[in-house]
């Protein structure tokens, strides 16, 4: 996996984060302030512009890159959290030039803690944590059966939309739906939601790329 | 839904654009995003900045200005400001004597205001900053990010802005505007859920006999609904909850808030059923507050703030402010 795929990849969150902006936005009204889906719309349109004026040469620069557009066109809770994610993601990756999958599982895994350590959010706490990391671990399995990486990144998006969809019964204990108390069961999290749909473009990314 | 607006997606920016023709004392920054009083910085002097996501004019760019804030952030609508802002704004406005950012506590505006920080440390500027969290109306705070920043959040402004403004040193001026919190506790209840420029339609659904209480500024579900009742019941329900946390004894600010939509009648209405309340429980109202100063767009509905006085602050308190939304004693 070289620069041009994790271009692409991003290229397709903005696609799909464009296009389920007022579902995300939704998802936010219930149980938050509605504007999940306007900001990171936002942000995923200022990492594509960004990208039009200068594509860094390697994957980790690019990372690095889009994570600190995140940082400076979202706001709210989710910009520093995926922006710093994607950041520290990008560090990880260090300067080399193609990564292979164990790599990238370690850079997923390292993204998952730069959250945790942020946000102090733990899972079951009903946020994007809750479909961050059993992605990760899903990754991480998959490294040690050593399968092909579309199947390995398409078991990790699996994993983040069970774990998305898991936090319909969870009640919110971090961010502003841990306000709602017990009113916020019963409605999926809006970050979960976005970080299965991130990790569907990477699965959807990783599959075109293997057919190409 | 009608909305006195050209497009959703400028909306911050179209009303910023307004306020700099509106108001010559400040120095407005459409394109950075950045509110700052027109007379620059003031050298030997602590910079007040402050900031969060619009719609809860005048908070914060309304409190820019002599006695009070030095630059405010204005994010998108209810969306936390990003770190530039605040690095922008704290460049242009320190003068040698540090910086101290008033933050509402929510996990957006902590973080956004904590990279700024890290940033602004890195390049040598002095920062500390004050958290506000007064809204009794989150519960059991462990289990939560904590109680929420509201009406206090003026206080502090105010009162910080008012200290900074003596040449006082950072820490003293920090320390004060956690004093003015601890001593604030706030409560609101909405008759009507708002609407924010880009969903266009109310952020939770309220029935037309159904009042939610315990809201906080973002358009955000309460706590519970229950059926409306008089203003007196309402007020009961509030200050019931404020003094549960807090006695109310002594002398005591008070603010009675218009979450935006509401009409200033009903606001007397509350505060007198807010001042009977007090003088019941024993407490003196000694300075008073009656309007919107922290809203909810056009959300319908009321907070109250009781902040509990002593002899300095009142003295900060009264001392002169010249904003576009607070001015006395200039
Ligand atoms: N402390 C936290 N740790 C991890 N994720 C969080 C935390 N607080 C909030 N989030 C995530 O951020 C999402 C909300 O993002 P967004 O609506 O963009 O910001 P805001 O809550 O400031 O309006 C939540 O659905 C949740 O997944
Ligand atoms: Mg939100």
């Amino acid at each position: 996996m070289d620069t041009r795929f994790f271009a692409a990849w991003l290229e397709e969150c903005a696609r799909v984060v464009h296009e389920q902006r007022d579902y995300l936005t939704r998802l936010d009204a219930a149980i938050g302030d509605a504007d999940h889906g306007t900001n990171l719309d936002r942000g995923f349109t200022g990492i594509r512009q960004a990208l039009a004026e200068h594509t860094p040469p390697t994957p980790g620069a690019l990372l690095a890159l889009a994570g600190t557009t995140l940082v400076r066109k979202v706001g709210g809770a989710s910009g520093p959290l995926y922006g710093s994610a994607l950041r520290q993601m990008g560090k990880a990756l260090g300067d080399a030039e193609t990564i292979g999958l164990a790599e990238l599982a370690d850079a997923l895994e390292t993204a998952l803690q730069a959250v945790r350590r942020l946000g102090g959010a733990e899972v079951g706490d009903k946020t994007m944590v809750d479909a961050l990391s059993p992605a990760c671990a899903a990754l991480r399995l998959a490294v040690a059966e050593g399968i092909k990486p579309q199947e390995a990144l398409s078991r990790a998006a699996d994993a983040a939309d069970q774990g998305a969809k898991d936090t319909i019964s969870m009640q919110a204990r971090k961010g502003r739906a841990s306000y709602l108390g017990p009113r916020s069961i019963g409605h999926q999290d809006p970050g979960a939601t976005s970080t299965a749909l991130i990790l569907a473009a990477l699965r959807d990314v990783a599959v075109a790329w293997a057919e190409s | 839904m009608k909305k006195l607006i050209n497009d959703a997606e400028s909306v911050v920016a179209d009303a910023l654009t307004g306020m700099a023709a509106a108001h010559p004392s400040l120095s407005v920054d459409v394109r950075n995003r950045i509110v700052l009083r027109a007379t620059g910085p003031r050298p030997g002097k602590v910079a007040v900045i402050s900031g969060g996501g619009s719609g809860h004019e005048p908070l914060h760019a309304g409190y820019v200005g002599y006695g009070m804030l030095d630059a405010a952030c204005p994010g998108e609508i209810f969306t936390s400001p990003v770190p530039d802002q605040m690095l922008e704004a704290a460049k242009r406005m320190h003068g040698g004597a540090g910086v101290l950012f008033v933050v509402k506590n929510y996990t957006g505006d902590v973080l956004n205001f904590e990279m700024a920080a890290e940033a602004l440390a890195e390049e040598g500027i002095e920062v500390a900053s004050v958290l506000v969290n007064d809204d009794v109306a989150v519960q059991d705070s462990v289990y939560t990010a904590g109680r929420r920043g509201t009406g206090a959040t003026v206080l502090v402004e105010k009162i910080t802005g008012a200290l900074a403004e003596t040449g006082a040193p950072l820490a003293d001026v920090a320390i004060t505007g956690e004093e003015v919190n601890a001593r604030s506790r706030s409560f609101g209840i909405a008759l009507t859920p708002c609407v924010t420029p880009a969903a266009g339609e109310p952020t939770f659904e309220l029935g037309p006999n159904e009042v939610e209480l315990g809201i906080g500024i973002h358009g955000e579900p309460g706590r519970t609904r229950i059926p409306a009742g008089t203003a007196r019941e309402l007020v009961r329900i509030a200050m019931d909850a404020i003094n549960e946390d807090l006695p109310l004894t002594g002398d005591v600010l008070v603010m009675v808030n218009g979450m935006g939509g509401t009409p200033q009648i009903e606001l007397y209405v509350v505060f007198a059923e807010v001042a009977a309340y007090l003088r019941e429980k024993g407490a003196t109202v000694t300075r008073r507050l009656v309007g919107n100063y922290i809203t909810s767009l056009d959300m319908q509905g009321f907070s109250v703030t009781v902040c509990r006085l002593d002899e300095r602050l009142t003295l900060l308190w009264d001392a002169p402010v010249e904003t576009p939304a607070l001015r006395w004693g200039r």
